[in-house]
């Protein structure tokens, strides 16, 4: 059980070569190996989605993921977001000015799953929409309305912007982990 | 005792108004009231929110828990042999280790009634922890837990409440000599007399299941013995610590002065982790079984099936005697609740009900009985409404079924019983009083918001076109601040009276000007205590609230103090910080005075700065003053010490203790809030979905200290009640296995599952609290399981629906549909 094996993933743009057991999960890689604490495991079954991060750009449940899985690949996590002086961004700004965030537990996965709705749906205000979006991550302090307006209000500045443009995911470059 | 407008208490006129930026102004106020961003977030936002398992402490060792796969049955033997040589175990622990160096947890339940934290030889419920390994990683005692071998003798399970109060019932507890932990009947009034004389009674039966309040963060501790010092330090996501760590120690068997509970912010509670004891001791325990430090976290399963915080699990048989006019003139309820295995807080969630157990309503005769009956279920503990939530469904069903009865509109109904705006202070039966209200108000505001009337005409015109519309719109009221007689006035000559529950706070500005508070129970857990402070020093000061930084004591260092619940927090924090503030104000005064020449009753506050009023320039900056007071002591007044620092014990303003016969409880949660919901739902009868048209609320919880956090308080628990409504329910077996133990099974309300809610405010400030605040963090609870049950009861009014019971599943929908009952459903 304790055989470990090598594996290299880029996380939000930096690279790391580290030895795990094949069982480790990639949240509790990302916890404990990397120390980003910002990834949260809440039901570790997959279904609230607490724990979401993106890979490759799309979110998936880092609790269901082995960290061997996501070798080679590129994870963003919500240390990512906001600048390196501690700035928020502006879904980050926009989640704290409709108060779409109590307890701040599922606010990581919230935050980033929808990040992935603003890249592939860039200006798209419809609530449905957004809702549908958001449906994987149970959040049970705001009953997901200051959420929805949050999103929406960033969807409205990509439409007010005039500049709206597809982004996938970010590009990749990657850093020698020299730790 | 008598029912009504109370003497004796100082009356003041209370005047509704909508909570706005215009009425802030009015009131002289810049800071509280007014809608402000929240000082917690950006940490949040970053992913930096240091929740217990963002903590590591060097050297530190993880538990997990064995859990029991029996409801009922006693432990033959434990092999942990296997377990103990697997690689990194570092220990096994059973049973019979805690029966050697440990007490059992606390409980406020009355007789011999036992919990420990690892079932000693049997187990009562499904999921009770039955042995703990503590090893190097979580995975590696997860691994060993598989190897444990344990073997049971299964008993006869008891399940249904009702068969438990039997004679030949198996018993949970067998010292106690019964299943039923207690019973009492409470008369106020003379409800009989009432009875016989009104012209009509509805009776019901009707049932609400455990369900839980299910915070993303499970329960979590660390716990760090230093063998050194025989200091027990222990970090919890405890809301209550510093009301209860004496508790802890007691059951660690070591001093209370050599245990340190540092508290962490929470990922969510809704009262899970209310007094919440057993995973903080079992953390302290472990560590000072092992010496290690050592981390236990409920995984999920482990906090469903035995977070000891589910939430009541009622049935009642109810009656409401009212008159042909509409009067409601008694009550007379009869309520068996299944508590399950333990009864840590004896029956206080009843206790809580009888605050307001006649709602918003002007009935004047009440009798409670009561039959809390044991169980092999998870025991109850608290959850959003503590009771309270409960009983304003059964009572809300009660009056609907009363306009039915009369033919009467059911607003209108509620509004001719309605408290009225001269009525207050209002005593009710139970002798809890409401401090103030305009209940009408409230309710005009609703139907304007919620264009009632157009719903109506919308609701008829679908059913002409056979779809199903449903209008839901109920009230309640919302107690808040509870004093701590709700838990032993059931008992004649109860052990333990505590009629205090204080909160404090430590009020320092530093010698660069800043201020710094301290508080002295739980960190955040999705309230907002950092947000509250540092509004009320803004007002007080007037300085700029992001500027001021707010601290956690741990319990060694720790005034009094209680956390939040039961809706206490904001007001209570508000008066420990005003009467701080007030100290440091009089002595910066007191410096000024002497330095600026002037005289006290001519300074104000303004703008981070102390200054003659009409004359600006004649001014000291509170770093000026600050740093004088520390490092300047001959420009001091004389008399004054050196420092800049006060602290402050704000005790419940208005409480009163019960009489000896019971018949008048006293004053125990006073300053109570007041709501309106009217929800418009469609439901599709082929599938049970609901589709929501309209929701809307209106509350009135006094004076707002932050319009947009307390929407969010309303919004977050409407939606909780919603989940409790239509989902939520423990499913245990007929062998009393837990049967959706995994979200798979116990669905929580998604963002597709809830309503786009309208809220509006209204204030009538309580006279008794710091700026008129009541508490109102549960209300939204207290609502949702009442409309949504008129509303689908007013959709499937052609199938002659009678909501009876919760959660209205769409399977039950479907099934209404299918063979109309005409009568009381389920």
């Amino acid at each position: 059980m304790s055989q470990r094996v090598p594996v290299h993933v880029e996380v939000n743009g930096r690279g790391y070569d580290r030895e795990v057991e094949p069982r480790r999960t990639l949240a509790d890689f990302l916890r404990e190996d990397l120390g980003l604490k910002g990834t949260h495991v809440a039901c570790e079954h997959g279904f609230c989605g607490n724990c979401n991060v993106l890979l490759d750009g799309a979110a998936i449940r880092s609790c269901l993921m082995f960290a061997v899985q996501a070798g080679g690949r590129s994870v963003e996590t919500v240390e990512s977001l906001a600048g390196s002086d501690g700035e928020l961004d502006e879904l980050q700004l926009a989640f704290t000015e409709h108060h779409a965030l109590q307890c701040g537990f599922c606010t990581p996965a919230m935050l980033l799953t929808a990040k992935q709705f603003l890249r592939e749906n860039p200006g798209v205000t419809d609530a449905r929409r957004i809702r549908e979006a958001i449906n994987g991550v149970i959040c049970r302090c705001t009953g997901y309305q200051q959420i929805v307006a949050a999103i929406a209000a960033v969807a409205q500045a990509q439409q007010t912007a005039h500049s709206i443009r597809i982004e996938t995911a970010p590009p990749v470059r990657v850093a020698q982990d020299t730790r | 005792m008598s029912v009504g407008r109370l003497e004796g208490i100082e009356q003041h006129p209370a005047a509704a108004r909508i909570a706005t930026e215009t009425a802030l102004k009015e009131a002289g106020r810049r800071w509280v009231g007014k809608s402000m961003n929240r000082v917690e977030d950006p940490r949040l936002l970053r992913g930096e929110g240091r929740y217990i398992d963002d903590i590591t402490l060097p050297g530190m060792a993880h538990a997990a828990v064995l859990r029991s796969p029996h409801a009922h049955a006693r432990i033959v033997s434990i092999d942990i042999s296997r377990a103990e040589r697997l690689p990194g175990v570092i220990k096994v622990l059973t049973g019979a280790d805690v029966a050697a160096t440990a007490a059992p947890l606390p409980s406020f339940g009355a007789g011999p009634i036992i919990q420990d934290m690892i079932a000693v030889e049997k187990v009562r419920h499904y999921g009770e922890t039955v042995a703990a390994v503590v090893a190097e990683d979580r995975y590696i005692a997860e691994d060993a837990c598989d190897l444990i071998e344990v073997q049971y003798e299964p008993l006869p399970v008891v399940l249904d409440p009702f068969a438990a109060q039997r004679e030949d019932a198996p018993r949970v507890h067998e010292k106690l000599g019964s299943n039923v932990a207690y019973e009492r009947t409470f008369t106020f009034g003379d409800v009989d007399g009432e009875f016989a004389a009104a012209e009509h009674v509805v009776r019901a039966e009707l049932n609400w299941p455990r369900s839980t309040g299910m915070p993303m963060d499970t329960n979590g501790a660390i716990g760090d013995y230093d063998r050194g010092t025989g200091v027990v330090t222990i970090y919890a996501n405890s809301m209550s610590f510093t009301y209860f760590h004496w508790l802890i120690a007691g059951s660690l068997k070591i001093p209370a002065s050599k245990l340190k509970v540092v508290p962490v912010a929470a990922g969510g509670s809704f009262g899970s982790k209310f007094f919440m004891h057993k995973v903080p001791t079992f953390a302290g325990w472990l560590s000072m079984a092992t010496g290690r430090p050592v981390k236990f976290i409920e995984d999920r399963i482990t906090h469903i099936a035995s977070n000891d915080h589910c939430g009541s699990d009622r049935f009642y048989d109810a009656e409401l005697a009212f008159d042909a006019d509409g009067t409601l003139r008694a009550l007379r309820i009869d309520c068996v609740d299944d508590y399950g295995a333990y009864l840590q807080f004896g029956t206080g969630t009843h206790g809580n009900g009888l605050s307001q157990i006649v709602g918003p309503y002007r009935i004047g005769h009440v009798q409670y009985s009561l039959h809390a009956v044991l169980t092999n279920k998870n025991q109850q503990g608290a959850y959003r409404g503590f009771g309270a939530e409960v009983s304003n469904w059964m009572l809300e069903r009660l009056v609907d079924m009363a306009a039915r009865e009369l033919g009467m509109d059911r607003i209108e109904l509620r509004r001719r019983n309605l408290i009225a705006p001269d009525q207050f202070p209002y005593r009710t039966p139970t002798g809890n009083i409401y401090d103030s209200g305009n209940y009408p108000a409230v309710l005009d505001r609703l139907l304007e918001l919620a264009d009632y009337e157009h719903w109506v005409a919308e609701r008829d015109k679908a059913r002409t076109e056979g779809r199903h519309l449903g209008i839901g719109v109920v009230a309640s009221n919302e107690r808040s601040v509870f004093s701590s007689t709700e838990f032993w006035f059931w008992f004649d000559q109860p052990d333990f009276t505590p009629t205090a529950s204080p909160e404090s706070a430590s009020l320092q500005i530093d010698p660069t000007g800043q201020i710094v508070v301290t508080l002295h129970s739980q960190a955040q857990w999705g309230n907002s205590p950092e947000t509250v402070v540092a509004q009320v020093v803004a007002e007080e000061f007037d300085v700029d609230p992001t500027s001021v930084v707010v601290t956690y004591a741990d319990s060694q260092h720790a005034l009094p103090g209680t956390g939040p619940g039961g809706s206490r927090y904001t007001v209570m924090v508000s008066g420990a910080v005003a009467g701080a503030a007030t100290q440091v104000k009089e002595k910066i005064k007191r410096i000024a005075a002497h330095q600026l020449e002037a005289n006290e009753n001519d300074l104000q506050f303004r703008d981070g700065g102390i200054e003659v009023a009409g004359s600006p320039d004649q001014r000291l900056a509170l770093a000026d003053v600050a740093l004088s007071a520390y490092m300047f002591r001959l420009d001091l007044p004389a008399d004054l010490e050196s420092g800049l620092a006060a602290q402050s014990t704000y005790d419940h303003p208005l409480t009163t203790v019960p009489s000896e016969d019971r018949s008048d409880l006293g004053i125990f949660y006073p300053f109570v809030g007041h709501a309106w919901h009217l929800a418009v739902v469609e439901v599709d009868v082929e599938t049970g979905k609901l589709e929501f048209l309209h929701y809307c609320a209106v509350h009135d919880a006094g004076t707002v200290v932050n319009p947009k956090t307390l929407t969010g308080q309303i919004i977050g628990g409407t939606i909780q009640g919603l989940g409790s409504a239509l989902y939520e329910e423990y499913r245990y077996d007929e062998q009393g296995r837990l049967r959706n133990e995994t979200f798979e099974h116990y669905h929580l309300p998604s963002s597709l599952d809830v309503p786009t809610m309208t809220v509006a405010h209204q204030e009538t400030p309580s006279p008794y609290t710091p700026y008129g605040i009541k508490g109102a963090g549960e209300g939204g609870r207290m609502l949702t399981p009442a409309i949504l049950s008129a509303a689908i009861e007013d959709a499937l009014e052609p199938y002659g629906v009678r909501v009876t019971s919760l959660p209205i599943t769409a399977e039950q929908i479907v099934a209404w549909a299918a063979a109309p009952a005409g009568g009381d459903a389920r």
